[in-house]
């Protein structure tokens, strides 16, 4: 095995593992630093991938920006035993199905995207360049309608905080 | 030489003089603040008070260290290795001068020369914030809770309108890699003349985002007792402090690469040095202009009083990121008007 | 409003320049930078003494008369005037053969002044009758434990050859006042049983 692929592996194994403990810690906190550290592992596959822009902005949007407010909620909330609200058993199963559809929707894509092997033809793909024409050219109009999404997470916020204000 | 050998001695280099300078900058900030407030300042421990860092340092050393047994004793001891790690991290992707030529051989006075450099140092300052808040919480202590939540507020706040300034940084150099940056302002004018606004708002920024007053609110010794860091004591607390003098450094480091030329200096070609030798004089300039603004730094505190919370929410959201927005807009204005673009 | 003085405090709107705080903060930063370069309050101790007045009021010393003997009687009256309560004394009869030793026919055998208590007012040094006690310009040194705070006759009476000069302590007027019998602690133990004060 490669050194490369040495890192692969490893970098997969405290993906997974910290994914785990995102889950099975009982301790919120603890879930949330777990999380950083799968995103430090997945945005490691970025950089072996070539995409180092995509590693950065990773680290920074969600490791550096989302998962602090997280963190923020979760240390500002007096998480105890007494204050957790009874999960109805409704809930269980309906989360079960939208996992369950998720993970369908994953294999089924997995299944059916043709991966085209682990050579890398041209070394800049992951460059900011390359990155910046495909998204301005072949992919504008996703891009932009993606911007027009977190306008509207940003009216919502701006809609329910005021509301509240109000009453 | 072996590149790679060349490498390892820049990296313990450049390690070791930041070190060296957070280690002086202790020693400055409190030099700076006696004869600010017309005292003397430490000159007891060697001649004019020289040895007074490492006075501090044995100090610190020597302290009995304490956990607190309600505290969460992993994460307890994470939080000032976070802060000094990311601390220590960002020195990195500075340019600390132009080539060094040893016979044919070439080597860059710069760790790494990543095309994303900025996105980097951006990517590493945002996770300072982590050291703080992890050791604020650990510590279950009410006033470092309140410290800590008041450092990853601000960091937030005031990363965006950071990134903003930035993002017409890039616009007007067209790079991300701050090598770039440096030597198109060889060629041109320094950025500050194209992005004086952008720079006032770096700054700003640059100020809340080490924690340095008026933007010390995390610590905040008037309120908080010592805010993330009232329970730490010994070389922990000395992590902690220590890591806010690197950062000031840091960011001295980039302010003047971003803004004031990085190592370049005004007629820097017509001395007729020798490659070697300008290499070395435009090292030692760019240390020069590091150490006035680590000197400013210093100034603002001993000046400025701090903000209250609102007003620094106010100034973050409702001043700055405006500010940078237009910032980025003019930019764009300018360089379409100059058909840049 | 009685002396006129009182201002009337006015909230107005702030102008756009001061708004905008950088003037302000340049003008506050120029304050600063100026301070660098201005002559600094710091007297550096060891080094270089603060001069002190003449009347200064330090550490006590037990004054000898010319002969070497010791002047203080143990009367009491420093104790008594000593509004801290610091001062505490055992009397004793001098024996025969200690004349050179001391002035009086009664003497201190231990006298302490607790410098922890003692607040330098200098009423014991007004209230002797016999010019024993006196502050001087000494500063009292600090020490690591309480104990050594409780000077003995050990650390306050001066020795033969080297006299603690107290002459600026002693200016005529001084003297004068000593001599005024309105204040309590002047008086002297006959005085006291002549005309006893009002408030007794």
């Amino acid at each position: 095995m490669s050194l490369t692929q040495y890192i692969f592996w490893f970098l997969s194994f405290l993906a997974l593992m910290s994914s785990l403990m995102v889950v099975f810690t009982k301790n919120a906190v603890y879930s949330v630093l777990c999380l950083i550290i799968t995103f430090f592992a997945i945005a490691g596959h970025y950089l072996l991938l070539n995409a180092q822009f995509l590693a950065a902005v990773h680290i920074i949007v969600y490791a550096g920006a989302i998962m602090v407010l997280f963190l923020y909620v979760i240390m500002m909330l007096n998480q105890n035993k007494d204050t957790e609200p009874k999960k109805h058993p409704y809930l269980m199963v309906i989360s079960v199905i939208a996992a369950g559809l998720l993970m369908l929707t994953m294999v089924g894509t997995v299944k059916s995207a043709e991966l085209p092997g682990s050579t890398i033809a041209d070394a800049q793909v992951g460059t900011i360049e390359k990155l910046g024409q495909v998204l301005f050219t072949d992919f504008l109009l996703p891009f932009e309608v993606s911007s027009i999404l977190f306008l509207a997470a940003m009216v919502g916020a701006v809609y329910l905080s005021k509301n509240k204000l109000q009453s | 030489m072996d590149p790679l050998l060349f490498k390892a001695i820049l990296v313990v280099a450049v390690f070791g003089i930041t070190l060296i300078v957070a280690l002086y900058s202790t020693f400055g900030e409190r030099k700076i603040a006696a004869v600010m407030q017309d005292r003397v300042g430490p000159n007891r421990a060697g001649p004019f008070g020289l040895l007074q860092p490492l006075a501090d340092g044995i100090k610190m050393f020597m302290k009995q260290e304490l956990i607190p047994s309600v505290s969460n004793k992993w994460l307890f001891i994470i939080g000032p290795c976070i802060a000094m790690l990311t601390a220590c991290m960002t020195g990195v992707v500075i340019p600390w001068g132009g080539s060094l030529t040893f016979g044919d051989q070439v080597f860059e006075l710069q760790i790494a020369d990543l095309n994303i450099g900025i996105l980097y140092l951006f990517g590493v300052v945002s996770l300072g914030v982590y050291g703080i808040m992890i050791g604020g919480w650990a510590s279950n202590n009410k006033f470092s809770l309140i410290g800590a939540i008041r450092a990853s507020s601000q960091m937030i706040s005031y990363e965006i309108a950071m990134g903003m300034a930035i993002i017409a940084l890039v616009m007007s150099t067209g790079t991300l890699s701050l090598k770039e940056i440096v030597m198109q302002q060889d060629a041109g004018l320094a950025n500050i003349v194209y992005q004086p606004l952008g720079f006032l708002i770096f700054l700003v920024c640059a100020f809340a985002e080490t924690n340095r007053a008026p933007f010390d609110l995390p610590e905040c010794e008037t309120e908080l007792i010592g805010g993330y860091h009232t329970e730490y004591s010994s070389l922990k607390l000395g992590f902690y402090l220590f890591a806010e003098y690197i950062n000031m450094f840091i960011s001295s480091a980039v302010i003047v690469s971003f803004y004031f030329g990085g190592y370049n200096f005004p007629f820097q070609h017509e001395l007729g040095l020798d490659g070697n030798l300008l290499t070395i004089v435009q090292t030692l300039v760019f240390f020069g202009k590091i150490f006035f603004f680590v000197f400013f730094f210093m100034w603002v505190r001993w000046t400025i009083p701090r903000f209250r919370y609102d007003q620094l929410m106010h100034l973050g959201w409702k001043v700055l990121l405006p500010l940078a927005l237009f910032n980025i807009f003019a930019t764009g204005l300018v360089m379409w008007g100059m058909g840049k673009l | 409003m009685l002396t006129n003085r009182s201002k009337q405090v006015v909230k107005k709107e702030m102008t756009i320049m001061e708004k905008a705080y950088l003037p302000a903060i340049f003008s506050g930063m120029l304050i600063t930078f100026k301070h660098i370069f201005m002559k600094k309050a710091t007297i550096r101790y060891p080094e270089q003494v603060r001069e002190f007045a003449p009347v200064y009021r330090g550490q006590h010393v037990l004054k000898l008369d010319e002969a070497g003997a010791e002047r203080c009687t143990a009367c009491g009256l420093c104790a008594v005037a000593c509004p801290a309560e610091a001062i505490t004394m055992v009397a004793e009869e001098r024996k025969k053969g200690e004349e050179n030793l001391y002035r009086e026919e009664k003497y201190a055998s231990t006298y302490e002044i607790n410098m922890l208590r003692c607040i330098f007012c200098g009423l014991c040094e007004e209230a002797c009758p016999k010019e024993a006690i006196f502050l001087t310009d000494r500063i009292v040194p600090s020490t690591f434990e309480r104990d050594e705070f409780i000077y003995g006759k050990d650390k306050l009476v001066e020795t033969i050859d080297q006299k603690v000069d107290v002459t600026k302590r002693q200016t005529p007027e001084v003297l004068e006042f000593k001599k005024d019998k309105k204040h309590k602690h002047n008086r002297t133990f006959l005085d006291r049983v002549l005309k006893p004060s009002s408030k007794h």
